[in-house]
């Protein structure tokens, strides 16, 4: 750190003109409160997901997507419901998209698992309140964190509406098998909170993600949602796009198509 | 002047040794945690905050109520809290240090604390409680130490401390609001989203803060040789009284909110917390003592031929323990339950974090001790 005094004032003042410029022009710009969450005032790529329920219902029993993330990236497989990683996981389809479930639902629908994952919000509680810059949104829509800054304050998993992250209560090290591990990501240590990352050190070399290779019933679709010819556009064109309580503003770029 | 600290009687010396032993144990405890990890702790995926953080939200509570006895003596010029006005100001300097403390144990990665002054957010609340915070602990370190100082001189206070005793009654609001903000500001979070929860912090506190000052001059009477008066103690009661009834009222607007207008994501904390909702071997059980405790101390209190003595200092016991259980458990954990995913989660502290947790009281009472004890020092000496 070879900031100056002068420096470190000037960020911290800049920063602050943004923050109080940022709030004043939210509360200002009341027209577009119900329909602007951030994804239209993007010029360049806006990375996103559609889920296919339809495909991923297929197979119930089916973790193929969560298997190739979790030992792509090294996450370790904890048990114990209390203290596990997800990065990607299942949960009952009510719990997942409960405006849409309803007790004249079709059994399937009710039961099987449903694909979970960060939803790299356009406008993210957690990077709002992270009291370090830990975790922050790239220009292309991407929330990040960074292993080494991160204090496990957990403030991140109080504002996660959607209870994304996970936090290393113990030694993550302890629970990955030698020949389990990936050497070509890294292993993290306790005390820090993580997250599917929408596997950004594939993506910025022009490489899929990891979930999205290993479904073979093609339920997972990844792209630049704001292209409109990209492939995850095209998936949902025709079809009822929903997102994961897109009324809290939060503006979820993961969208689950039926 | 400290030379006061190192007088005492036997008791004294006792006490210290008891405090010191109990924070001796919850530093091996947490030289555990510090190995192992948070794993140590009930805390889980699920309910992610638990006693560490609802101590120091309770905490922000007491140090904030100074402002209860310094803002009658100072703006008011209520002579009657003159003598007790540093008590209030010297038990903010151990509960703002318990909350940091709370704070710092509470950290997955406790040595990268600073991050927060190298990369300063703006954007959260927690890099503004931490600045209000440390603030009001050096506000009123030097307030308290100044005012005391002058008293053993047996002269009077510099003039240049009057406009940092003012700016120390906001502060101590803002410190109080800004905690709130922390909680009031997630979106899904619903027991905790909600206009009221900052008035809420406030009535909370502005009645286990003076309930705890009412306790201490009780002890201060009964084993120094220091009174602050028995007026000065009817009138907290009365300003306990009005807090407290505020405090139960604030949450029967929570209930009537979420019950009339009937949506589930408002009534379910509520509900887990009060009846046991999902669980019922949860919180339920603290939260009926903290109602149950309540009422008996409004019952007293009401009564003003009560408001004195043993009746008093039973009352403010039953209201400080009342609102510890409200503010320092259920309101921190039952924000957590249900969880995003609605599932009902266990929260049970663990041997390891209660005795942590014992420890920083115990840190926070041995410097409350010995600000006291300089205090009653001083005071005694002057009042020969």
């Amino acid at each position: 750190m070879n900031r100056t005094r002068r420096e470190f004032i000037r960020t911290a003042l800049e920063r602050g003109l943004v923050v109080i410029g940022g709030t004043a022009f939210a509360a200002l710009s009341c027209k577009d409160i119900f329909t602007d969450d951030g994804l239209k005032t993007h010029t360049g790529k806006r990375w996103g997901m559609a889920v296919d329920l339809l495909k991923c219902m297929k197979k119930e029993s089916c973790v193929d997507c969560i298997a190739a993330c979790h030992l792509g990236h090294n996450v370790p497989d904890i048990k114990e419901v209390k203290h596990a990683i997800t990065w990607i996981w299942k949960d009952e389809f009510e719990r997942v998209l409960p405006n849409v479930h309803d007790e004249y639902s079709p059994p399937a629908a009710r039961h099987a698992g449903t694909i979970l994952l960060c939803n790299h919000c356009a406008n993210p509680p957690c990077v709002r309140v992270c009291p370090a810059r830990a975790t922050w949104k790239r220009e292309d829509g991407i929330v990040v964190i960074d292993q080494h800054r991160c204090i496990g304050c957990r403030y991140c998993m109080a504002a996660c509406p959607y209870g994304s992250r996970s936090f290393n209560w113990s030694d993550p090290r302890k629970f990955l098998a030698k020949e389990r591990i990936t050497p070509a990501y890294p292993t993290r240590t306790k005390g820090t909170v993580e997250k599917c990352e929408f596997c950004v050190e594939r993506v910025d070399r022009g490489q899929g993600l990891l979930c999205v290779g290993a479904c073979k019933e093609k339920a997972l679709l990844f792209g630049d949602l704001n292209d409109p010819k990209s492939e995850v556009r095209a998936a949902m064109t025709g079809r009822t796009a929903l997102r994961r309580k897109s009324e809290l503003g939060t503006g979820p770029a993961v969208y689950y198509l039926l | 002047m400290f030379e006061k600290a190192l007088h005492g009687s036997r008791r004294y010396w006792m006490l210290l040794a008891t405090l010191g032993i109990i924070i001796t144990a919850g530093a091996i405890a947490y030289r555990f945690q510090l190995r192992e990890g948070l794993a140590l702790t009930g805390l889980s995926r699920s309910v992610s905050w638990g006693l560490y953080i609802a101590q120091f939200t309770f905490l922000v509570g007491v140090a904030a109520s100074a402002v209860t006895v310094v803002l009658p003596y100072y703006i008011h010029d209520y002579k009657t809290f003159g003598k007790i006005t540093i008590l209030g100001e010297f038990l903010a300097v151990p509960s703002v240090i318990m909350c940091l403390v709370f704070i710092l144990v509470d950290l997955g990665q406790p040595f990268r604390v600073f991050h927060v002054i190298m990369y300063p957010s703006l954007s959260s609340l927690m890099f503004w409680d931490t600045v209000v915070l440390g603030m009001y602990l050096v506000l009123n370190i030097v307030i308290g130490w100044t005012v005391i100082s002058a008293e053993y001189k047996r002269t009077a206070p510099p003039a240049w401390v009057k406009p940092l005793i003012y700016l120390s009654i906001p502060w101590a609001i803002s410190i109080h609001t800004v905690t709130a903000f922390l909680y009031a500001g997630l979106p899904g979070r619903d027991l905790w989203l909600t206009a009221i929860t900052g008035a809420r912090f406030l009535a909370s506190a502005f009645s286990s803060g003076p309930a705890l000052l009412v306790l201490l001059c009780g002890m201060s009477r009964r084993f120094t040789g220091f009174d602050p008066g028995e007026r000065a103690e009817r009138s907290l009661a009365v300003i306990i009284t009005y807090a407290f009834s505020a405090h139960v009222f604030f949450i029967v607007l929570e209930f009537f909110t979420a019950f009339y207008s009937g949506i589930p994501a408002q009534r379910a904390s509520l509900a887990h917390l009060y009846w046991g909702w999902g669980d019922p071997g949860s919180l339920t059980i603290f939260t009926w003592v903290s109602i149950a405790l309540g009422f008996g101390a409004l019952g007293v209190l009401y009564s003003p031929a009560r408001r004195r003595d043993g009746w008093l200092l039973a009352a403010v016991t039953a209201i400080f323990i009342s609102v510890w259980l409200e503010k320092g458990l259920g309101f921190v954990v039952g924000g957590f339950i249900p969880d995003p995913l609605e599932h009902v989660a266990v929260y049970r502290p663990t041997a390891v974090e209660s005795f942590i947790a014992a420890g920083v009281w115990a840190a926070g009472i041995l410097v409350l001790v010995i600000l006291f004890k300089i205090t009653s020092g001083v005071r005694a000496q002057a009042q020969r």
